[in-house]
């Protein structure tokens, strides 16, 4: 039963006021993409023991999506941040890095 | 034209709380970026309050909640709501905006009482500790299984807001957090 | 004989007696009594029978941990069964039945397995009762249906009510002995919020008992204390028969209130379940004694040391004339003090150990009972209560050395710190050699969401076995004594070379009839996992969860397997720490509110008009309206008829209703449908189609333009929140710079559909629009009044029919019906509900999204390329539908069906084909995706999904039954009426 601040709204969200929505940072491709491409971003996805950046939605409260980034093993929360950016912020790498030195999550790190 | 109806008719209960279904009630929906100058004016203009900080409400009545960070429920007299619609449109004409009567979508319940805290707490996990609700909180949450929002007019004296269609479903929710007899003791002092 | 003592009893008030029935028997008690007490001080000794051998069983213990003593509770709507005499209140009128015995309690027809025990080993489940085959059903399961189980499952509906309660606190303090009045005091002190819980109703835990005394008094005087100053400070609440159940993650946990199981009322909630966020959570869960294993260590009148001192102190009960006392450790000479205070002989204490010594053995010795050193109890003699002792050497295989004659027998193994709460979200345990247990591991505690360590154990809970101890452990300023204690030794059977005929008398798991050489035999199989033999062996299992077997069984299970005891470890302790009630868990999600139920604003008239009702997400349609001595059936097809023929009237509120607003309202719906929703025009709608990434359908609905920049979206019933949902995670997480505001206002309306030949003449007859053909279109939406209401109508038809859709807002959805309804009288209109809805849309060969589609049906298996836009570049789900699996020509397609004889298809039927698979079925092409029987026609018509079945037109294919043969039907196009759509243009 995890907690997560919305940092649309700043309430600490109880799960159960959440929606999970995967994961984070994908990126759509479109009809000219190559079936690799196309399935890359249909079904590949990653699966650490560890740090993980997910997509969260406040659907029982202010509706608004963000990111979440945690690690999947101990449940730690590194930050919240917002739905609107295509890579996690410099402020939440840095609060990872803190907690758990050499993390790398995709080719992010 | 004959007079709206409320889902419940106005139903009433006398538990450890009093629960009482809210005559019809004026309710604008604006959709706007609430920092921007514009949409902050035309808002406090037409409601004639301050526009509200996150998760808190203005005015008794007229009131403006805030339910999102680009959203804004306008409370007002029914008969006003189309009224409002236009002078925001007009106010934001040449703004991206959505303003819209959504007066009959929702149900609103008065819970009174020294212990109608705690009635909601056996409802919603939102933390209903005064420190964390005192009056002026306008807190969207879960009651149970339906979103509903909580406005808290003063200590002891709060509004729920729900969707029309599961208002007998919140009613009977109330009721049964509220039997007499059935009161936590958590809070009150 | 065990019975009530003339004097003492801290909790009982004697001067209120309480009557109570125990298998129909009138036995008496009083106020502060437990059942268990209650029993034991009117003279019961035998409360049940084990599961598997029906052995006599007495109570073990006097708390949360006694595994013997469950009843049957109540009658009726409050029968509840598997309750702890132990743990349950006495209360005027209770009324308990003893449990897994037939036909009573004394006298057992399946304690005959008890003389076959040697036939039901470790795993019998998994070793006998397989062959022969036909066996089982006629002997093996009705037998073994007959003797398992602990308490019969209640037959009625729980008459009582149930409650959750939300709170967030900084600290919440488990448990109310004197470590949790300590820590809760000095988290309190520093200007914390605390709340204090305990399971039992009285404060203090085992320390009043056991004689402690802090700060120079009496244990109980400074409990008083302690509660009233924490009552009387702002920021502590404090909760008796409050129990914690398990510690989840992020400092989530729940407790379990039994509101009135002590004091029965019908209209007050039984149990409230907390639902608390704790920033810390201190476990003071004290600990628990283990049995020693020795041969007939079952007998009714074996009990637990600190029980048998618990009974006679708390209760002035006497659990037997004389008591032996069986001891590895200095505690349970406690025990023999307190019979000795009460005026009880104990004919002898009998310790494994050598040479002990200390002030607890030399205050024995000094009453001038017997010790006996290096001494075990061979065997336990009596069956249905004690009748003696075998003394033996504990270092010796079991040569009796002498009877003594007793009729109780209090046995101590040492203590076992309660560590389930520590555990259940992943704190780790140490194993203490010194003290012989699992006590939690302080660098690895459970950690919350900051990753630092929410959970925090003190006192006994922690390995802090003496007051002084304890009180140091909790952080408390008050003090008591330092305590000179011997060692305790370690013995895991008794005595330690019993040989195999004494071992398959030595119980572990009480409850589930597990025996020392039955986890033996486990680990010669090869069970090496203590989870795997757990499960092999049913030790710890059911409702003890490892509270009094489970050190004993590991440590067994690893001498046998030449293993260290931490080396084999500990099963895993889950919640709930001990049973909670179904009524608990469920609070106020039964009955009516069991789900939300949601209601149109037109629901009471159909309530008032016949409503035969159906479920459509949480919504409730009128499925059909049943008029007098009609069938469900019957009326379905009078309403199609009627509605083809003359009108009917639909209520049809419950469809999505979404705005899209904002200068990329357009271009966003291009993406979201499959169709061009930018070319259309102010004043007209569009079907359109919404599909996934996947490429398949998931909505679909009518789309009217209200202006330049905003549309009103319709979607399914089901679909409103969900297509809402879906139109904002596009907005704000991928397309977050376009101009583009929704707004689900789905309930701000009511929708009526005015349906039929004679639909005009309704709207004329309410009158206040013009809605002829050549004001208003097919497909063409205008504002304007209905009966002096504001309205906006749509010129659609899911029907084939003349047809109108008329929004208004909901506090005026009734005022409209009724006008509506009763304009309607003079040209025969009437109600219609969801099933005539379908056959009228299948008719026409409209597909419905839940039956034509399945989350794996592209718009193009519907033949609905027509409503596919090949001018855009993209679109959601465009990419998906290009995949090759999606565009291969030999995907089931949809046509229409119709049987050869006229009959009706089964839903979901298949259409089977040449061949048979690996499984032996048959090969299929296709399927029925909807089917009814047409009114309008006089026959089955339905649809479905057939391979290259657009190709195959006449073509006749089989459809299984349910009864295992076939229907033959035909392919033919899926519209099967007014293909010209001559109705809907008039």
């Amino acid at each position: 039963m995890l907690i997560l601040r919305c940092p649309n709204c700043g309430i600490d969200a109880d799960e159960t006021e959440l929606a999970p929505g995967g994961e984070a940072h994908l990126r759509r491709v479109g009809p000219e993409a190559s079936d690799d491409a196309f399935e890359g971003y249909l079904f590949h996805r990653e699966n650490p023991r560890g740090v993980h950046f997910e997509r969260w939605r406040h659907a029982a409260g202010c509706g608004k999506w963000f990111h979440a980034a945690r690690c999947t093993q101990t449940l730690e929360v590194f930050g919240t941040y917002s739905a609107q950016v295509t890579d996690p912020p410099q402020d939440i790498r840095d609060a990872i890095t803190a907690r758990r030195p050499g993390w790398r999550w995709r080719d992010i790190e | 034209m004959s007079d709206p109806v409320t889902a419940l008719g106005g139903m009433t209960a006398d538990s450890f709380a009093d629960i009482a279904e809210q005559p019809p009630r004026g309710m604008v929906l604006l959709r706007g970026d609430l920092s921007s100058a514009p949409v902050q004016r035309a808002a406090a203009e037409v409601a004639g309050v301050t526009v509200p900080a996150p998760n808190r409400f203005e005015g008794e009545m007229p009131a403006l909640c805030w339910m999102a960070p680009d959203e804004l429920l306008l409370l007002c007299d029914y008969d006003e709501a189309a009224a409002k619609v236009a002078a925001l449109a007009e106010a934001l004409q040449g703004v991206h905006h959505l303003a819209l009567d959504v007066s009959d979508a929702r149900a609103v319940f008065r819970v009174t009482g020294l212990d109608a805290r705690e009635a909601l707490a056996k409802l919603t996990p939102a933390d209903m500790s005064p420190a964390a609700v005192p009056p002026g909180t306008f807190r969207r949450t879960r009651m149970a299984q339906v979103p509903a929002a909580i406005r808290a007019l003063d200590d002891t004296a709060f509004e729920i807001l729900c969707f029309r269609s599961v208002a007998q479903y919140m009613a009977d929710l109330l009721i049964s957090a509220a039997i007499p007899g059935s009161e936590v003791g958590y809070w009150q002092t | 004989m065990t019975t009530r003592l003339a004097r003492g009893g801290r909790l009982l008030n004697r001067g209120r007696a309480l009557e109570f029935t125990f298998n129909g028997k009138r036995m008496t008690g009083y106020q502060g009594d437990t059942l268990a007490s209650a029993l034991l001080g009117a003279g019961q000794r035998l409360v049940g029978r084990s599961f598997k051998y029906h052995r006599p069983r007495g109570l073990v213990a006097s708390g949360a941990e006694e595994p013997n003593a469950l009843v049957n509770l109540g009658e009726g709507g409050t029968f509840e069964p598997n309750q702890r005499a132990t743990t349950q209140e006495l209360y005027d009128g209770l009324a308990a039945e003893s449990q897994n015995h037939w036909p009573s309690l004394e006298f057992d027809v399946g304690v005959a397995n008890n003389y076959v025990s040697r036939f039901l080993p470790a795993g019998f489940y998994y070793k006998t009762f397989i062959n022969p085959r036909p066996a089982w059903k006629h002997l093996f399961e009705p037998f073994i249906r007959q003797s398992a189980g602990l308490g019969r499952a209640p037959k009625e509906r729980d008459a009582d009510v149930y409650e959750h309660f939300h709170v967030h606190v900084d600290c919440l303090v488990i448990g109310g002995g004197i470590a949790g009045l300590a820590a809760a005091l000095k988290a309190a002190e520093a200007g914390r919020e605390v709340l204090l819980i305990e399971q039992t109703a009285h404060w203090g835990g085992r320390a009043p008992v056991d004689g402690a005394v802090i700060d120079g008094a009496e244990a109980d005087a400074w409990v008083k204390n302690t509660v009233e100053t924490l009552e009387g400070m702002e920021n502590v609440r404090i909760r008796t028969r409050c129990m914690g159940v398990g510690v989840y993650d992020h400092g989530y946990v729940l407790a379990y209130e039994r509101l009135t199981d002590h004091d029965p009322h019908p209209d007050l909630p039984r149990h409230r379940l907390w639902k608390i966020r704790a920033s810390e959570v201190i476990t003071a869960t004290g600990a628990l004694e283990r049995p020693l294993s020795f041969a007939g260590n079952d007998v009714p009148g074996v009990m637990l040391a600190s029980a048998v001192r618990d009974y006679v102190v708390n209760w002035a009960v006497s659990p037997g004339d004389r008591t032996v006392v069986v001891t590895n450790n200095d505690d349970a000479y406690r025990t023999a003090i307190a019979l000795k205070e009460a005026g009880l002989e104990v004919p002898a204490v009998i310790d494994a150990r050598t040479a002990p010594e200390g002030p607890l053995v030399e205050r024995v010795r000094a009453l001038g009972v017997r010790v006996e050193t290096g001494r075990a109890v061979a065997k336990v003699k009596g069956r249905a209560k004690v009748e003696g002792v075998a003394m033996t050497m504990q270092a010796g295989e079991g040569a009796v050395l002498e009877v003594i004659d007793c009729d109780a027998v209090a046995m101590s193994g040492g203590w076992s710190p309660v560590v389930h709460l520590w555990s259940h979200c992943g704190g780790k345990l140490v194993w203490d050699d010194a003290q012989a247990f699992f006590r939690p591991d302080p660098e690895k505690a459970p950690t919350g969401a900051d990753g630092q360590p929410f959970v925090r154990v003190v006192g006994a809970a922690n390995g802090a076995m003496t007051t002084a101890d304890v009180l140091a452990d909790a952080g408390a300023d008050a003090q008591a004594a330092p305590e000179a204690a011997g060692p305790i030794e370690p013995v895991w059977i008794m005595p330690q070379g019993a040989g195999p005929e004494l071992r398959s008398k030595m119980w572990l798991d009480y409850q589930n009839d597990v025996k020392v050489s039955d986890v033996q035999l486990a680990a010669r199989e090869g069970y090496e996992s203590v989870e795997h033999t757990k499960r092999y062996t049913t030790l710890g299992m059911a409702t003890d969860q490892g509270k009094l077997s489970n050190i004993n069984g590991l440590a067994v299970l690893s001498r046998s397997l030449n293993a260290e005891i931490p080396q084999v470890g500990t099963t895993t302790f889950r919640p709930p720490y001990t049973p909670i009630s179904f009524g608990s868990i469920a609070g106020q999600a039964r009955g009516d509110m069991f789900q939300p139920l949601r209601r149109t604003p037109m629901h009471a008239w159909h309530m008032a008009n016949g409503a035969h009702w159906e479920p459509v997400g949480h919504w409730r349609r009128p499925y059909c309206y049943l008029q007098p001595a009609e069938t469900v059936e019957e009326a379905v097809q009078r309403e199609v008829k009627n509605t083809r023929e003359a009108v009917g009237l639909l209520d049809a509120s419950t469809l999505g209703k979404i705005v899209v607003k904002g200068p990329d309202a357009g271009r966003f719906l291009d993406m979201l449908y499959t169709n061009m929703m930018s070319t259309l025009k102010p004043g007209r709608c569009r079907y359109g189609l919404m599909c996934n990434e996947n490429g398949f359908l998931m909505d679909d609905g009518v789309v009217a333009r209200i202006d330049e920049d905003t549309f009103l979206c319709h979607t399914t019933t089901g679909g409103a929140e969900h297509v809402h949902a879906h139109m904002e995670e596009w907005l704000q997480t991928e397309w977050w710079d376009w101009q583009v505001y929704t707004a689900n206002v789905t309930e701000h309306y009511a929708q009526i559909g005015v349906v039929g030949p004679h639909a005009r003449e309704v709207l004329d007859l309410v009158g206040g629009m013009d809605v002829s053909k050549e004001a208003m279109a097919f497909m063409d939406w205008q504002d304007g009044e209905l009966g002096g209401l504001p309205v906006r109508v749509f010129r659609i038809s899911f029907s084939g029919e003349l047809s109108y859709e008329i929004a208004v807002k909901a506090g005026y959805g009734r005022a409209l019906w009724d006008m509506l309804a009763e304009a309607g009288r003079e040209v025969g209109m009437m109600p219609y509900g969801t099933e005539a809805l379908h056959i009228l849309r299948a008719e026409k060969g409209f597909i419905m999204i839940g039956d034509e589609t399945d989350g794996t049906v592209t718009p193009q298996d519907l033949c609905l390329d027509w409503a596919i836009s090949k001018k855009k570049d993209d679109y959601i789900g465009k990419r998906g539908q290009a995949r090759s699996h999606l565009t291969d020509p030999e995907r089931w397609k949809l046509v229409g069906l119709e049987t050869v004889d006229g009959s009706v298809l089964e839903d979901g039927a298949y259409a089977v084909a040449e061949g048979r698979n690996a499984n032996g079925q048959r090969n299929v092409q296709g399927r029925v995706t909807s089917t009814y029987r047409s009114p309008t026609l006089g026959r089955g018509i339905a649809m479905g999904l057939i391979r290259r079945g657009p190709e195959r037109m006449g073509e006749v294919v089989e459809f299984t039954r349910t009864d295992g043969t076939t229907t033959r039907a035909k392919i033919v196009q899926p519209v099967f009426f007014d293909p010209e759509g001559e109705k809907q243009n008039v």
